[in-house]
């Protein structure tokens, strides 16, 4: 399960981010904005041309000692971050594909709303329900 | 079971509830109804609660009387608390507290029950019981997310106060904040609801109901005040009329909250519709949602833009994240428009919000859009949600009430189905797929590649000679002719065809004549045509072999048309059968035969074509197809011979004897038309033929022309065998009756049809070889030529 889960726009910057201890939140913010980085270096990689055939899903972009972290680009180039625990060994790549896939889905349903402005936060209470489901029950 | 004792306070609490659920004061309570209801709201799962009617007896009479009443009601106050389902546990576990029952809709319910003052304990179990919309007036205490809200608030808080203080006198303090909003005087709210929906209000403020006070107010909205809050929603203060409702009916809440009469609460809830649900729609306000509805988008089916329903709901001045989540809620398939039923529901959650209801996590049930498109929903009308879910509250499903944990992870499951239900009815998939299909049947039948447009090939013996005759020039393009037109795969076939007559130049001729034909509706000579002129007609004469108009003309189709033949023919008529299964029957005998006569080649076409003529009669029914079938009947009959002749009358003749040995059984087909067309003797064959000849007749005319001299030594073989064949052909005739020889013969014209592919395959090897050799001639001409240039310009 993951431990933070952050929404990054085209422009970089977030639009919604949250960890689930909630001390320490810092870490995780700073996790995921050098983790930026490294999603950059792997779009640009894959070249220009080949937008389409570059996958959305960007896999592990750099571990440290406790955490591992995933990204996953869209093609509107909204990243989604995700940090997971180094110790949560079972997490297979599948998992973690099918979480990013229920982030995409719901990142789509809160674009869908008109009320939406892109480029807001998501205040989106669904969007919330569902990154919470994914987040490790840290209780 | 028996022996339960109650404190006083249990006492009364259970009193009251079963009152509540007593709602024919018969002291026996059913089980369906308020008591599952009552269950529900104590929020239990689904199997405590049926442990518990056990346990209290109830299943065994079948009713709950009072004291099983009372009995469950201790243990759910049991379970809640954590401890054991037993019977013992009613007399054992003291200090219990009274069951808790919260009502769906509002967490604050239970901030009621600190309201209810009779109750030490606050558990607002009795306000919970009660429909949620007058728990709100009293939870405004504490929902506070809402400017409207506060205001109410402190009404509310001094309701608790002076519960029985009469309600008037409070409520008129919050009201009035709200008044400068109403477009309405602001008369003292019991006055407002009194003048307001009149019926419902009156005996709201006589006899102070409490529960249904709530429900009222949505009952009130109705008639005429609803007119006029939902008109003002529009304008500025559209919200100020439900408003000032809501305040009476917050008032009264209170009210009658406090007086907690059994009597009147029990009226009050028979008043108020079953149990309910405040977020249910009423018929004026579900009127009144479409009329909006209507404004923006006058077809009742179709959608709100998202950008338009965000104009609208911007109107009602809540807060842009309000709208959001509301958006969430009722934009029930995620596709960022709104149809009727979403767009009821969302007013809906608007007109609460605006009234101060707390938005639900979920989307409640009476408001779901009903996913008639594809369920055909009992209350089609009124109750968007309920049809698929609502279900009989008498289920007491936990999932379905949203109050339930467990809601939210049925919800995505249900929004899912209804996700797809919806969506699927909606999009025009359905519609993107029979237009992709039309698409593709129909082939433009004026590419000649395209396939030559399924047309039968029930040639009719006149078109075929026309064929033939047009076809005379070219005789490359025979391919084509003889390919007729089959039925079933003319699409393939006739690309095939297409494909091999195009190499062969087919569409040269005058075939194009065939073109004609191929659009033409009638069969029979079209698929001749067809074949002649495009190459791509489709040649389908049998459905099954796709016998593109190779240059074996009677053979391939004639194979192929046996299996429509066949088929068809079996199927109609007996002759035609007949002719059908001859081909079955017959291609055993006719390989032999098939050697022989593809031997000749030079079999008349004229013969076949008279064959041809001949069958055509008697299948007509069976245009495109399959004269092959006919063919290799006949072959097998008399056509044998005529298959030469058909063959022949490919240009390639060498080709089309090593065609007609592969496809001899096909070209037995065509030359039976041939020999059909040629041979009047063959007339009895003919018969059986006709069906074949279909194809060939086209062939045969053309070969006629071309190879007639060809032909006629052989079709005076073939006559001669051809009597024969008749013979046999008479004989065969009654041999196909049986539908069993369908299949033989499907099988026949596949293996004549195989053959007959070889045949051309090898013809066409041929003729490239032919035309390579040429090519270099011409070469070596133009090199000579510029030789002899040079000189010239020197």
């Amino acid at each position: 399960m993951a431990v933070c889960v952050a929404v990054i726009a085209k422009e970089n910057y977030p639009l919604y981010i949250r960890s689930v201890p909630t001390e320490n939140e810092l870490k995780f913010h700073y996790m995921v904005h050098t983790s930026l980085d490294v999603v950059d270096e792997k779009i640009s990689a894959m070249g220009k041309a080949l937008v389409d055939q570059r996958e959305l899903y960007l896999g592990l972009l750099y571990p440290t000692e406790d955490y591992k972290v995933y990204g996953y680009v869209t093609n509107s180039r909204v990243k989604f971050v995700m940090v997971v625990d180094s110790s949560n060994t079972a997490l297979r790549d599948n998992e973690i594909r099918s979480m990013f896939r229920k982030l995409h889905s719901s990142y789509t349903d809160v674009m869908c709303n008109p009320f939406y402005n892109p480029g807001d936060r998501i205040q989106s209470r669904a969007f919330d329900s569902m990154v919470t489901s994914m987040m490790i029950q840290v209780c | 079971m028996e022996g339960l004792t109650l404190s006083d306070a249990e006492q009364k609490y259970y009193a009251d509830l079963f009152s509540y659920c007593d709602v024919d004061s018969t002291k026996k309570v059913a089980a369906n109804g308020r008591v599952l209801e009552l269950f529900r709201a104590a929020q239990l799962p689904h199997e405590v609660v049926v442990q518990i009617k056990e346990l209290c007896g109830a299943k065994r009479l079948g009713y709950f009387g009072r004291s099983q009443f009372y009995i469950a009601l201790k243990l759910v106050a049991v379970a809640q608390s954590g401890f054991p389902l037993r019977v013992e546990s009613i007399n054992t576990v003291k200090d219990l507290p009274l069951p808790r029952f919260v009502a769906s809709k509002n967490e604050q319910e239970s901030r009621h029950t600190a309201s209810y003052s009779s109750d030490s304990e606050n558990q607002g179990s009795y306000s919970g019981v009660i429909p949620p919309p007058p728990g709100r007036g009293q939870v405004k205490k504490g929902s506070v997310g809402h400017d409207t809200v506060q205001p109410r608030t402190s009404a509310d808080q001094q309701e608790p106060v002076s519960p029985v203080v009469s309600p008037q006198q409070s409520p008129p303090t919050s009201p009035h904040t709200w008044r400068k909003h109403n477009r309405h005087p602001s008369g003292g709210n019991s006055e407002r609801p009194l003048a307001g929906p009149g019926p419902f209000w009156s005996p709201f403020s006589e006899t102070q109901p409490v529960s249904s006070a709530g429900d009222a107010v949505w009952a009130g909205h109705s008639p005429p005040p609803p007119q006029e809050n939902w008109v003002s929603f529009a304008d500025t203060p559209p919200t100020s009329a439900l408003l000032a409702m809501h305040p009476a009916s917050v008032q009264d809440q209170t009210t009658v909250r406090t007086v907690a009469s059994a009597t009147t609460a029990n009226e009050i809830r028979r008043q108020s519709s079953s149990y309910d649900d405040p977020w249910k729609i009423t018929d004026e306000q579900r009127q009144y949602y479409v009329n909006q509805f209507k404004t923006i988008q006058p077809d009742l089916n179709g959608f709100i833009p998202g950008s338009a329903a965000k104009e609208f709901f911007t109107k009602s001045k809540l807060p842009i994240l309000e709208l959001s989540h509301i958006w969430e809620l009722s934009d029930f398939d995620k596709d960022g428009a709104l149809t009727l039923d979403e767009f009821c529901a969302a007013f809906h959650l608007v007109v609460a919000r605006k009234n101060g209801y707390d938005l639900p996590e979920k989307l409640p049930e009476s408001l779901m859009p009903k996913l008639i498109d594809l369920e055909d929903s009992a209350d089609v009308g009124d109750q968007p949600g309920e049809v698929g879910y609502s279900g009989s509250p008498a289920e007491a499903p936990p999932s379905k009430s949203p109050s339930m944990p467990s809601l939210n992870q049925t919800w995505p499951e249900l929004n899912q189905s209804s996700e797809w239900e919806t969506f699927s009815e909606r999009s025009s998939s359905s519609q993107t797929l029979t237009q992709f299909d039309s698409n593709i049947a129909p082939a433009d039948p004026d590419t000649a590649i395209v396939h030559p447009v399924p047309i039968r090939m029930t040639p009719s013996k006149i078109h075929m000679q026309e064929m033939e005759l047009k076809r005379a020039g070219s005789d490359h393009t025979n391919p084509t002719s003889p390919l007729l037109v089959k039925t079933s795969d003319l699409s393939e076939e006739n690309k095939i065809n297409s494909s091999v007559k195009f190499a062969s130049g087919n569409t040269v001729d005058g075939y194009s004549s065939s073109d004609s034909f191929t659009s033409d509706p009638e069969q029979i000579g079209n698929n001749v045509t067809h074949q002649r002129s495009h190459s791509g007609t489709s040649p389908d004469n049998t459905a099954p072999p796709p016998p593109p108009p190779r240059p074996q003309p009677s053979h391939s189709r004639s194979s192929s048309l046996d299996m429509n033949r066949t088929f068809t023919v079996t199927t109609g008529q007996q002759q035609a059968g007949v002719v059908a299964h001859p081909p079955a029957v017959p291609p055993r005998p006719q390989p032999s035969q098939a050697p022989g006569p593809v031997v000749h080649r030079p079999v008349d076409a004229d013969g076949l074509i008279t064959h041809t003529s001949t069958s055509p009669q008697q299948i007509p029914e069976q245009p495109n197809f399959a004269d092959f079938s006919q063919f290799e009947v006949f072959a097998a009959s008399n056509v044998n011979e005529q298959q030469d002749d058909e063959t022949e009358k490919h240009p390639e003749v060498s080709t089309v004897e090593k065609a007609s040995d592969s496809a001899s059984s096909l070209r037995v087909a065509k030359t039976d038309s041939k020999i059909e067309e040629k041979t009047a003797a063959s007339a009895p064959t003919n018969v059986s033929k006709g069906t074949t000849p279909l194809a060939p007749p086209p062939k045969p005319v053309r070969r006629r022309l071309k190879s007639e001299d060809e032909l006629r030594p052989e079709v005076d073989e073939h006559t001669q065998k051809t009597g024969v064949l008749a013979a046999v052909l008479a004989s065969q005739p009654s041999i196909p009756r049986s539908v069993g020889k369908d299949k033989k013969a499907i099988q026949a014209s596949i293996r004549r049809n195989k053959e007959t592919n070889t045949v051309l395959a090898r013809l066409n090897s041929e003729l490239q070889q032919q035309l390579k050799d040429v090519l270099e001639e011409r070469i070596s001409l133009e090199v000579q030529l510029e030789q002899l240039r040079p000189f010239s310009h020197l």
